[in-house]
Formats: structure tokens, C-alpha cells, sequence
């Protein structure tokens, strides 16, 4: 997918910090999500990602910057509206954080609370998003009848199961033998085929990132190091990019 | 050697441990009030803490009466005042030993089963999931947990009293040739109301402690699997410490209202 310069970004993150005491993890990152792509996001473990992720999604409180999402500044936004942009961002925990006293279904059927659907309804989106990920046999299983990659299957129709126009994916394939990873790319694919979602990618998978990216950004210190496509950032000559595709 | 600038840090961690929970339930209460109201979420956990607590309140409560009816009788012979082993034992259980034991039992069980499912919950991620979801995870969590032990634990120390009571029953019945019927008439005509109002006050803030304690204990978790174990040991001690001090405060105001 090409940027073009007179589209909107859906998602805007503009020279975001963030320090812990001395360690400043994030020194000015940037980067701007456009409709309908997939952005990779790679960096060394301590880079910052999960950082930037959590202030994006509102689990920590950036020291500056600005975070836009659908052009809705998300540090002046109230408590009620920001959750209620929440049900427009989809998020595939790394450990796909399901809800281990909770069944399937009321794994999926937990982000619908504040949406007051029928039994019926959130049914049918239940088993939508169960057959997306081929897993509508699971539906009464317990997250601890699963295996490692049926267990991010389910993170994922619980991600998609409000119809999110965007999705941040936090390792998707961390974890997983080689075939369920691609298992789960091509997932990851089918979903924003279908759905027409917008994604975030963060990943140390060179695989993942070169079949699913249109573009990355190469995250160093904090700050962009380097953006373009996989196939520009591949064949770049600099040592500390070359070190992502080794 | 322990250094002044050592005790000063610990002093200094502790309250502002404490600070912390007080603002944490000030936040309970705060949620407690705002909607939307968890009603099936608290009834699930009010039925979790009292069907799972039941076997084991029953069963220290049936020791707790069989073994200090056993105990006190000798002394009681000595002085020929067996006959006044049904109040002794009914107002001892119903006033004191019954509430605390049973909520010592109950900050073993509850508060640490808390502070270990929340803290697990923490560093899994699923409280991340639940707030990234648009849920407030307090008012699911928290809120239900304390007022579920808040509304349990009082119920649990009733059903542990009247088990330790049967158990005292029994030994008397065994031992002293003294009938059930005897042994609870005059269980019911030692005990009065200022026995069981200041009890039964005390037992409401048991359980909101045992809640609040173990809730704040894994809410707050930090550090991996080793913090959910911290979280968890700590719950018990942080609890059982502050039944102590509720216990106290509840004797020093029920004697000025009732002249204990």
C-alpha cells in the first residue's frame, strides 16, 4: 500500500516520551497509521514498543506528546468517550491474555458488556468471530483445555469481535512453532481482508513482518531509526538495520 | 547493623503502603456507587468465597468448640462450676475466639486466594485486557471481591459459631451426661444482644479488611510469578495484622456502648 501525502492518518503519534526515572525509553517517537495498512514495528527488547503500545491504548500516561486516534486526541478526551474509542481499537496480547475462569464464549462475549446485545446477538458475533479463526468447535472449551496457538486463535476473535477498524498485534507469533505462526499470519491476513481493519504490527518475526508488512519502522533508542518498506529496509546497508534481518 | 537512614526508608515504604490502600478504598467507594452495578459478578463470587470457605470454617469451628470445651472443663470441675460451661464457652465463641479464628481461617483462604487470582491476572495481562476492552476492571474485580467478603464473612463466622457451639454440645453430652436440649437452652440464655451486635458489627469489617487486603495485594502486583506469591503471602500477613487492630477497636467500642 502507498502513503499518499493527502489521506488522513487513522492513528497519529507525534514525538511521544516516556522516562522512568533516568531510562528514557521513548525520546520523540513517531509514526502515523493509514487506513486499510499494516505497519511492523521492530526494535530490540527495552526499545520501547510495549511502552509505545500502552500509552497508545491508554494503560499508561505518556510524559509528552500527542496520540491521535480517528483524529480524537486521546490525552483530552473523558474516561466515558475514551472507552468508548476503545471498542475501535482491537488488541492481541502477547501472551494472548485470556480470562482464565471465563469459557470461550464468555471470553469473547466480555468486550460486548457495555454494548447491551441479546443473548442472540452477541451469539452470533461469538460464533462469527470463532469461525474467522476456525475455531467455533472451542466455543464452551476453558482457556486451559487449549493449546499455546488455539489460545492466541481465540485472543484474536476476541480482538475482532467489535469489528475494530484498527488492530495491535504485541508478538502475534512469539512463542509458537513455526507452522501455527504461519498459521496465524495468514490469520492476520484473512482478518484484514475481511474485515478491513488498519494494524500494528510489533514483531521480532523477519517472516511475519515480510509477509504481512507494507510498512515498517525500525525502532532504535526510542526513536524511529528507520521506515520504509521490507523490501528497502532488507537490502539497506547499515549495520543496525541490517542486524533486524539477520 | 541496621542504619538510621534504614529504618527511615522502611518507615517511610510503610506508609506510604498505607496511603496507598486508603486511597484504594477510598476508590471502592467511590465505585461502589457508580454504574453499571456487577450484581452477577458479586453474586458468583459471594457464592465462590462461601461454598468453598464452607468445609473449612465448619471444620475449625467444630475443633474450635470440642477442643476448648475440653480444655476448660478441668478448671471448671476444680471449682465445681461445670454447670456454667454452656454460657462460658457460648459467649466466649460468639464474642471473640468464633469471629477472629474464623476470620484468621478466612484471611488464609479468601485474602490470599485473592491477592493470587488478581495477582496472576496482573501479570498475565488480563486486567490490561479487560481495561483495553473498555471494561473498568476495578469495579469488575475489586469491587465485587470486597463486597462479596464483606457480605460472606460474617455468614461464614455465624455457621463457624454455631458449628463450634454443636461441638462443645457434643463433648458436654459425651462427658457430662448433659442432653443437647440443656446444653443450648442455656447456650441461649447466657447469650444476650450486646454479645452479638458488637460481634456481628466486627465481622462486616473482618471481611471488608480481608477483601480489601487481598484485592489491593493483587491488584497491585508487580514482578512476574515471584510478585504473585509476594502478593499473596503478604495479603495474609497484611490481613491477619489488621484483624488484630479491628479487633481491638471493636472491644474498646463496645465497651463504652455496652460496658462489656
Amino acid at each position: 500500500m502507498e502513503k499518499t501525502k493527502n489521506i488522513e492518518p487513522i492513528l497519529s503519534i507525534k514525538n511521544l516520551k516516556k522516562s522512568f526515572g533516568d531510562n528514557h525509553v521513548l525520546n520523540g517517537f513517531n509514526l502515523e497509521l493509514f487506513e486499510g495498512e499494516n505497519l511492523v514495528l521492530m526494535g530490540k527488547s527495552g526499545s520501547g514498543k510495549s511502552v509505545m503500545i500502552k500509552c497508545l491504548v491508554g494503560l499508561m500516561q505518556p510524559d509528552t506528546g500527542s496520540l491521535e486516534i480517528m483524529g480524537k486526541d486521546i490525552s483530552k478526551l473523558p474516561q466515558k468517550e475514551f472507552n468508548e474509542l476503545r471498542t475501535e481499537l482491537g488488541f492481541l496480547f502477547q501472551g494472548s491474555a485470556l480470562y482464565d475462569s471465563m469459557t470461550v464464549r464468555e471470553n469473547l462475549e466480555f468486550p460486548m458488556r457495555q454494548q447491551k446485545k441479546t443473548e442472540k446477538e452477541s451469539l452470533k458475533l461469538v460464533l462469527e468471530a470463532l469461525e474467522s479463526v476456525g475455531l467455533t468447535e472451542a466455543i464452551d472449551l476453558m482457556p486451559n483445555e487449549l493449546s499455546g496457538g488455539m489460545k492466541r486463535r481465540i485472543a484474536l476473535a476476541r480482538a475482532i469481535i467489535l469489528k475494530p477498524k484498527i488492530i495491535i498485534y504485541d508478538e502475534p507469533t512469539t512463542g509458537l512453532d513455526p507452522i501455527t505462526s504461519k498459521e496465524i499470519i495468514q490469520l492476520m491476513r484473512n482478518i484484514q481482508q475481511n474485515y478491513k481493519t488498519s494494524s500494528i504490527i510489533i514483531t521480532h518475526d523477519v517472516d511475519c513482518a515480510r509477509v504481512i508488512s507494507n510498512r515498517m519502522i525500525l525502532l532504535i533508542d526510542g526513536i524511529n531509526y528507520a521506515e520504509g518498506t521490507f523490501q528497502e529496509l532488507s537490502t539497506n546497508k547499515d549495520e543496525k538495520i541490517q542486524a533486524f534481518f539477520k | 547493623m541496621i542504619t538510621s537512614i534504614q529504618i527511615g526508608n522502611s518507615l517511610k515504604s510503610f506508609f506510604s503502603e498505607i496511603g496507598e490502600m486508603s486511597y484504594f478504598a477510598g476508590r471502592f467507594f467511590k465505585e461502589l456507587f457508580t454504574k453499571p452495578f456487577e450484581f452477577k459478578e458479586l453474586l458468583r463470587q459471594c457464592y465462590n468465597m462461601g461454598n468453598r470457605s464452607l468445609f473449612l470454617v465448619g471444620i475449625t469451628g467444630f475443633i474450635l468448640g470440642l477442643v476448648f470445651t475440653l480444655q476448660s472443663r478441668p478448671t471448671l470441675m476444680e471449682f465445681g462450676a461445670q454447670s456454667w460451661m454452656p454460657s462460658m464457652v457460648s459467649i466466649s465463641i460468639v464474642r471473640e475466639i468464633g469471629p477472629v479464628i474464623i476470620a484468621l481461617i478466612c484471611a488464609g483462604k479468601i485474602s490470599s486466594g485473592i491477592g493470587a487470582e488478581l495477582g496472576s491476572m496482573r501479570v498475565t495481562e488480563q486486567i490490561d485486557a479487560m481495561e483495553v476492552s473498555g471494561t473498568n476492571p476495578f469495579k469488575y474485580l475489586v469491587v465485587t471481591r470486597i463486597m462479596a467478603a464483606t457480605l460472606m464473612i460474617p455468614l461464614l463466622i455465624i455457621f463457624g459459631d454455631a458449628i463450634a457451639l454443636f461441638g462443645s454440645a457434643l463433648i458436654e453430652n459425651l462427658k457430662g451426661d448433659v442432653s443437647f436440649q440443656l446444653y443450648f437452652n442455656k447456650v441461649f440464655d447466657a447469650i444476650e444482644f450486646s454479645d452479638i451486635l458488637p460481634a456481628t458489627v466486627k465481622s462486616f469489617f473482618f471481611g471488608f479488611a480481608i477483601g480489601l487486603v487481598g484485592s489491593f495485594k493483587g491488584y497491585n502486583c508487580t514482578n512476574g510469578t515471584v510478585g504473585v506469591g509476594e502478593a499473596s503471602n503478604s495479603a495474609v500477613v497484611y490481613t491477619s495484622m489488621l484483624l488484630f487492630i479491628i479487633d481491638f477497636i471493636a472491644v474498646f467500642v463496645s465497651d463504652i456502648f455496652f460496658e462489656l
